[in-house]
């Protein structure tokens, strides 16, 4: 494991007070203007309603939780195969399943706010209304902290084009969330663009208070004896270890460009190394997806590998951290 | 990384799933089929047929874990605390799972999904299990017969070879009825050619089923034509096995008449077979198409309500 081994540099360790022990590191970081108790968040799509993990561990001890997508009506979502196993990852098509934003409100939001879950309710439509229309049913209601707007859907007035492709569709997204909402607004983008700090602008000139990097890359696999594509969709989003590198790189990529930006990365956690490596790149936090299909306390681990890890190394904080790329 | 065995972690309520390094016991051929065992205290108690433990391999280029009914639960004797798990290897991950060694560590999730529901009241229960879906149901009849009800088998598969320990369904049933495609053994043809006149010679009042889709749809239809509660354990193909990713749905009919996609790890494996909108579930090919929204009239139907009042008092709360 590359992440593991790795050289302290030397004016790190002049700048920073040491802690006496594990226990006083400071893991809560700031999230425009939200404060967490510690960098971890869920990766939206990846969580459900929250009362799914809550059964291996109590759930409100992430940073925070994002969850599954919220539509304006209720969704069935896409015909099965959904899913595709690849080379460190995997192929989703599940199309946004969803019980829409009335029932959301109705049966899971309460149970989170209750449990005392910081929420970031991650909203998605097929035109700029339908998000409007979420993010207006969203207000004032219990444990809700930020709104993360899945961009990563087809646009029906751009030939199904994902809003995130289009820095100008985006804006348009952003602009009618931001009017309605009351909390920060986080846009989710993709990195399955050619100038992806040109669509960070265009979000953030729209009214994003944060960024959420970056949504899964659009493949595709095809059983080569009998022809099918893996998903019943063809085509699919890949996330998990294999994506992360590309994740990285669009943090760093965004954050040189907008160093007041803040930014949760979301790409292929699986380890406390990899958390490390976006925080350096430039996160404030950073979510866990797909890794909880394979463990689900890996969030639950990563808070306190991140104590650890900071503490063995004198790190007071892991805000710290921030932006600590050294160069060759 | 992996953790000593015997490491647990979990909430450790009677009802929640944990996550334990498992050591392995056994692990032999038995048929076409692979057998494992391996010790797991924790998941052994809470554990009720119909539920699944999902796997962590370390085959390359693999990421996820593997979905695994369970075949037996030992609770007395020098192998209690024990899980055994049925398989045929037709991937990596199963593949890889054939070179365990006793003594090798597994890392395990369990028990997930939901079990059998047990009848309320002494009524003869037919078991209908094709291949190697007929492993859970053994572990079924073990808690029906403990519970003084008659258990009835019907064992199928494509031929002799994969039919699944007769020896065993023998020793825990009142009469066992063998099916091969090929007729290589027992009768020639399918479950449902035989299901009609075992269920008739068993006075049966209740159907249990597990094996593949299109085998549990014909054996559910048969049972909505005989007027008998069904109840099947389905194999979908998962990516988390705790409900967090979609990836398992299947279409099932709602009492409001409404077709729902559940997750069949969730509110799975063991459902309600004349609920699923098998017609819906493309079986024989692998693709599911998503229902429209609007209600179903069969659903809707006095029948249909008759049967769901008969049913809720034949299952009890659930």
């Amino acid at each position: 494991m590359s992440a593991e081994v790795r050289r302290v540099d030397a004016s790190e360790l002049a700048a920073r007070e040491v802690p006496e022990t594990e226990a006083e590191v400071d893991l809560a970081v700031d999230l425009a203007g939200i404060h967490l108790d510690n960098p971890i968040t869920t990766a939206s799509g990846c969580f459900a309603s929250g009362r799914e993990v809550d059964r291996f561990y109590d759930i409100t001890e992430l940073g925070a939780i994002v969850v599954k997508s919220i539509t304006r009506e209720p969704r069935q979502g896409l015909p099965t195969p959904r899913m595709a196993e690849t080379p460190a990852g995997m192929l989703n098509a599940i199309g946004l399943q969803n019980p829409g934003v009335e029932a959301w409100l109705e049966h899971d939001l309460p149970w989170l706010a209750e449990r005392g879950a910081k929420v970031i309710a991650s909203i998605a439509g097929t035109t700029p209304d339908d998000f409007r229309h979420v993010a207006r049913a969203l207000r004032r209601q219990p444990g809700i902290v930020a709104l993360e707007v899945n961009l990563s859907c087809p646009n029906v007035s751009h030939r199904g084009l994902v809003f995130a492709c289009s820095g100008p569709d985006s804006a348009e997204v952003i602009s009618a969330v931001h009017r309605e909402a009351e909390v920060p607004v986080l846009a989710k983008l993709t990195a399955d663009v050619t100038d992806l700090p040109g669509v960070a602008e265009q979000v953030v000139a729209a009214g994003a208070d944060g960024l959420t990097l970056i949504n899964t890359l659009l493949g595709m696999a095809i059983d080569p004896d009998t022809g099918h594509p893996e998903l019943a969709n063809t085509y699919g989003g890949l996330s998990g270890p294999a994506i992360r590198p590309v994740a990285v790189r669009a943090v760093h990529q965004v954050h040189q460009a907008l160093p007041d930006v803040p930014i949760i990365g979301c790409g292929g956690v699986r380890e406390v190394g990899d958390v490390i490596q976006f925080v350096r790149a430039g996160a404030s936090a950073v979510a866990v997806g797909t890794s909880t299909f394979v463990d689900p306390f890996v969030g639950q681990h990563l808070i306190g590998g991140l104590r650890r890890w900071l503490g063995e190394r004198g790190f007071a904080s892991i805000a710290e951290l921030r932006g600590a790329v050294q160069p060759w | 990384m992996v953790s000593p065995a015997g490491n647990v972690e979990g909430r450790r309520d009677a009802d929640t799933p944990v996550r334990a390094q498992c050591e392995v016991l056994t692990r032999r051929r038995e048929g076409v089929y692979w057998h494992l065992s391996f010790s797991a205290r924790e998941i052994a108690e809470r554990a009720r047929p119909g539920q699944f433990v999902n796997l962590a391999v370390d085959a390359p280029g693999t990421l996820l874990r593997r979905p695994f009914s369970i075949a037996k639960v030992s609770s007395k004797g020098p192998y209690a605390g024990t899980i055994d798990v049925v398989f045929d290897a037709h991937g990596p991950g199963t593949r890889w799972l054939t070179t365990v060694e006793p003594h090798d560590v597994l890392d395990v999730i369990g028990p997930l999904g939901t079990p059998f529901p047990l009848p309320q009241r002494k009524v003869p229960c037919l078991l209908v299990g094709g291949g190697y879906g007929t492993a859970p149901l053994l572990f079924l009849a073990d808690v029906l017969t403990r519970k003084g009800l008659r258990t009835d088998m019907i064992v199928g598969a494509a031929t002799r070879e994969r039919l699944f320990d007769i020896i065993e369904a023998k020793r825990s049933s009142a009469s066992v009825t063998l099916t091969t495609e090929d007729g290589s053994a027992g009768t020639q043809g399918r479950v449902t050619d035989v299901l009609d006149r075992v269920a008739t010679a068993s006075r049966t009042g209740v159907v249990y089923a597990c094996g593949p889709n299109p085998m549990l749809a014909a054996v559910s239809e048969r049972c909505r034509e005989l007027g008998l509660p069904v109840q099947v354990a389905v194999e979908e193909r998962m990516a988390c096995g705790i409900g967090v990713c979609f990836t398992c749905v299947l279409p099932m009919h709602t009492a409001d008449g409404s077709v729902r996609m559940v997750r069949s790890c969730l509110e799975g494996p063991v459902l309600d077979g004349a609920r699923v909108a098998w017609e819906q579930t493309g079986v024989g090919g692998t693709s599911v198409a998503i229902p429209p929204a609007a209600t179903s009239a069969a659903a809707t139907s006095a029948a249909d309500a008759q049967r769901r009042a008969r049913e809720r008092e034949l299952w009890g709360e659930r």
